[in-house]
């Protein structure tokens, strides 16, 4: 049984599965999906109280959490949506133009 | 065990003999009998199938598609618009290679609303990915539903497959019809036994994520060969079937075409008339033969091309109007395929019993005469035509 982690774009069409089913769970963690993003949240970790109201607005759990503080953006998958920066009431989170963080 | 039974409660019986897993249960005339015998079969416990009831037939395909990765048997039943608002779920459940088995009982598409007989709504779907299987009278609608699931299940095909019936003229006429015994069907058929499916405990699986450019191609190819390997399949399990019922079936069926030199190729129920109008012919010395097309897809193109190579002048004849401006879509098949022979037949194309008008005897007979024509002139003539529609002389 082919794991996801062996499919990449090389990958010849006998090796794939049918329909491409996926025969295991949490497979997104192995994809740089991040790289679709056209803008890119900033994090500043100054103005941030830890309120956590971004982390379930974020649509990719893009925003990990650790002992009850948010951490640095996951930007392998996060999709530069913007909902963050929103939801933030402390402007500790703005949008800038393009893929990188800058 | 023979019985009177119509077209539907045929393949209803079959299903109560297979006892599937889930139905997805939405009625639309003239399909509605089954899932409403079925019901019948549910409520008297006869089955332990889940039926579901849904609010349309985008949903009852969704609950079969559902239910299928889930690891469940799922079969479905219906009819033209029914089938037009599937059309959504039939690319899934194909393209998620989901052997999920329907009915269609076949009837012409809106508009103007017609509750009739004709190909336009199955061949609406020809292109979806699912396998087509026509029949001609109540036994094979039966025989066929039987055969769907070891052909659609095998790990080589894994394709949803579509076994169809004549709206009407089949699935309400009564018919004589020899059944087999429920355990010779259950052995037949067998149970269901994917090797992934969304309730196998030992390993999660995802079913149906998006595939990127990178991936699609290649997963269409996939779902392509499965189709070509399918044509084999079916062959195998017509002969298994053959040798449980005694009744046998290949991709099409060959009608007095041994040294025939005048054919028409048509598909379902016209073919009993078509019999008789060529017996009728044969009589009168007329080389004439008839080819009717069982299995839609996979195409059999070769195997046709091969049982027309030895005649003149072929009528194809399509109980839908595919609008192409050129010919219906049995014809555009069977010329295509024709086309890799050296030499090859003249080749007509009539559009001929939209929204249940009747295709009689004579009509079959002054076809045969048309070709009789086009054999000793070499003319053609117009290639594309409709039968049986008031027209004032040209």
């Amino acid at each position: 049984m082919i794991h996801a982690k062996d499919i990449n774009e090389q990958t010849p069409l006998e090796d794939l599965t049918p329909g491409g089913e996926i025969y295991e769970a949490g497979t997104a963690r192995d994809f740089n999906t991040g790289s679709w993003r056209t803008d890119t949240p900033i994090f500043h970790a100054e103005k941030c109280k830890h309120c956590m109201l971004c982390v379930p607005f974020c649509p990719d759990s893009a925003i990990p959490v650790k002992d009850g503080k948010r951490l640095e953006f996951d930007y392998l998958h996060c999709k530069g949506c913007g909902v963050c920066e929103t939801a933030c009431p402390f402007a500790a989170i703005t949008m800038v133009t393009g893929g990188e963080p800058k | 065990m023979s019985n009177c039974f119509s077209g539907n409660e045929a393949v209803a019986y079959a299903m109560k003999q297979i006892n599937p897993d889930v139905m997805g249960a939405f009625p639309i005339t003239p399909s509605t009998e089954i899932p409403e015998y079925f019901a019948q079969y549910v409520a008297n416990g006869e089955v332990n199938t889940e039926y579901v009831t849904v609010e349309s037939e985008h949903s009852s395909m969704s609950v079969c598609i559902a239910a299928e990765a889930a690891g469940a048997r799922s079969v479905c039943a219906t009819s033209s618009c029914g089938l037009a608002l599937m059309y959504e779920m039939l690319y899934v459940a194909a393209s998620c290679r989901l052997p999920i088995t329907l009915a269609c009982v076949t009837r012409a598409l809106s508009g103007p609303i017609n509750i009739n007989n004709d190909h336009s709504d199955s061949m609406g779907a020809r292109d979806t990915g699912w396998i087509q299987i026509y029949a001609e009278n109540n036994q094979e609608a039966y025989d066929n539903f039987i055969m769907a699931m070891p052909i659609g299940e095998t790990a080589s095909v894994r394709l949803p497959v579509m076994t169809c019936m004549d709206g009407f003229i089949t699935s309400h006429a009564v018919e004589n019809i020899e059944f087999l015994d429920t355990e010779v069907v259950r052995k037949f058929v067998g149970e269901y036994n994917p090797e992934n499916y969304l309730l196998k405990k030992e390993n999660p699986l995802a079913v149906g994520p998006y595939d990127i450019s990178a991936y699609y191609m290649e997963h269409k190819v996939l779902e392509a060969e499965a189709m070509k390997a399918a044509k084999a399949r079916i062959l195998e399990v017509a002969d298994e079937f053959a040798k449980i019922s005694g009744r046998h079936y290949g991709l099409f069926e060959e009608y007095r075409m041994e040294d025939a030199e005048l054919a028409m190729v048509l598909i379902g129920s016209s073919a009993g008339t078509a019999k008789a109008a060529v017996d009728q012919l044969r009589e009168q010395g007329v080389k004439a033969g008839l080819i009717k097309v069982r299995v839609f897809r996979p195409f059999p193109g070769e195997e046709l091309a091969q049982a027309l190579s030895k005649t003149k002048a072929v009528a194809v004849m399509d109980k839908s109007e595919g609008f192409s401006a050129n010919g219906g879509p049995l014809f555009a098949e069977t010329r295509s395929a024709l086309y890799d022979l050296k030499q090859r037949p003249h080749l007509i194309d009539i559009v001929f019993g939209l929204g249940g008008r009747d295709l009689k005897t004579e009509d079959v007979e002054n076809i045969f005469a048309r070709l009789a024509d086009i054999a000793a002139t070499g003319e053609t003539g117009p290639v594309y035509t409709h039968l049986g529609q008031r027209q004032r002389r040209k």
